[in-house]
């Protein structure tokens, strides 16, 4: 066995985990029964698969005679940015009250995202946006 | 055994087909919705598929310029996820 036939076995591998993730976590974007819970499948291919995915990738140009290590910065981002926008979409979820409001924070009154100032009362709730 | 090239076209085949069907159940979330943190969701997760295909071209052509432009649509996603989640909770994306 060369270098060659190994790191091309290993790029099959990793296409194939990578896929694999991917086609999981949107078949729990399509099953799962409660915003919250869809949130959880998703960004689980925004780490691991398209991580997967990039290692093919760095493996290959490995195989292929012109090394790269690029696709390392577009993982990095990716594993920066994924929980951002994920607790972004949390906290939408949390504003719109299309899940169950988590419990009262311990130690101010309720989380700010559903804190209507005094002033704004009188607008209504903020869930007819 | 399945020797190395014909196993990596294959896996290369499998891995552009489950992303182009992930996609398309992405699509099938995006219209069902009901709420709208699951449409900026599912377009959240079809920005990333798109990069996983973009990925796939790249290895499937052995071109290097496909770095760049997942570099593009990672931050470009990245962004208007933000950008849709600040939209809903103030009204206002930059205030």
């Amino acid at each position: 066995m060369t270098f060659e036939v190994i790191g091309t076995y290993a790029t099959a591998v990793f296409l194939l985990i990578g896929s694999g993730f991917a086609l999981v976590a949107v078949l729990g974007l399509l099953k799962f029964n409660d915003s919250m819970t869809r949130l959880h499948a998703p960004t689980k291919v925004g780490t691991v698969g398209i991580g997967a995915l990039l290692l093919a990738s760095m493996t290959y140009s490995y195989v292929s005679g012109a090394p790269s290590m690029h696709e390392l910065l577009i993982m990095a981002f990716l594993f920066v940015t994924a929980p951002i926008s994920a607790n972004f979409i949390a906290k939408v979820n949390i504003h719109l009250r299309t899940c169950e409001t988590p419990p009262a924070p311990p130690q101010d009154d309720t989380w700010s995202t559903l804190k209507i100032p005094d002033e704004d009362r009188d607008l209504g709730p903020a869930s007819d946006t | 055994m399945m020797s190395a090239p014909d196993l990596m076209s294959l896996a290369l085949g499998i891995a552009f087909i489950s992303l182009a069907v992930a996609q398309l159940m992405c699509m099938i979330r995006l219209v069902l919705g009901p709420s709208t943190g699951d449409r900026i969701l599912a377009l959240d997760t079809m920005v990333i598929n798109a990069l996983g295909l973009v990925i796939l071209l790249g290895i499937h052509q052995g071109v290097r310029i496909y770095f760049e432009v997942s570099l593009l649509i990672a931050m470009l996603g990245f962004v208007s996820t933000v950008a849709l989640a600040r939209f809903i909770l103030r009204g206002d994306i930059i205030e």
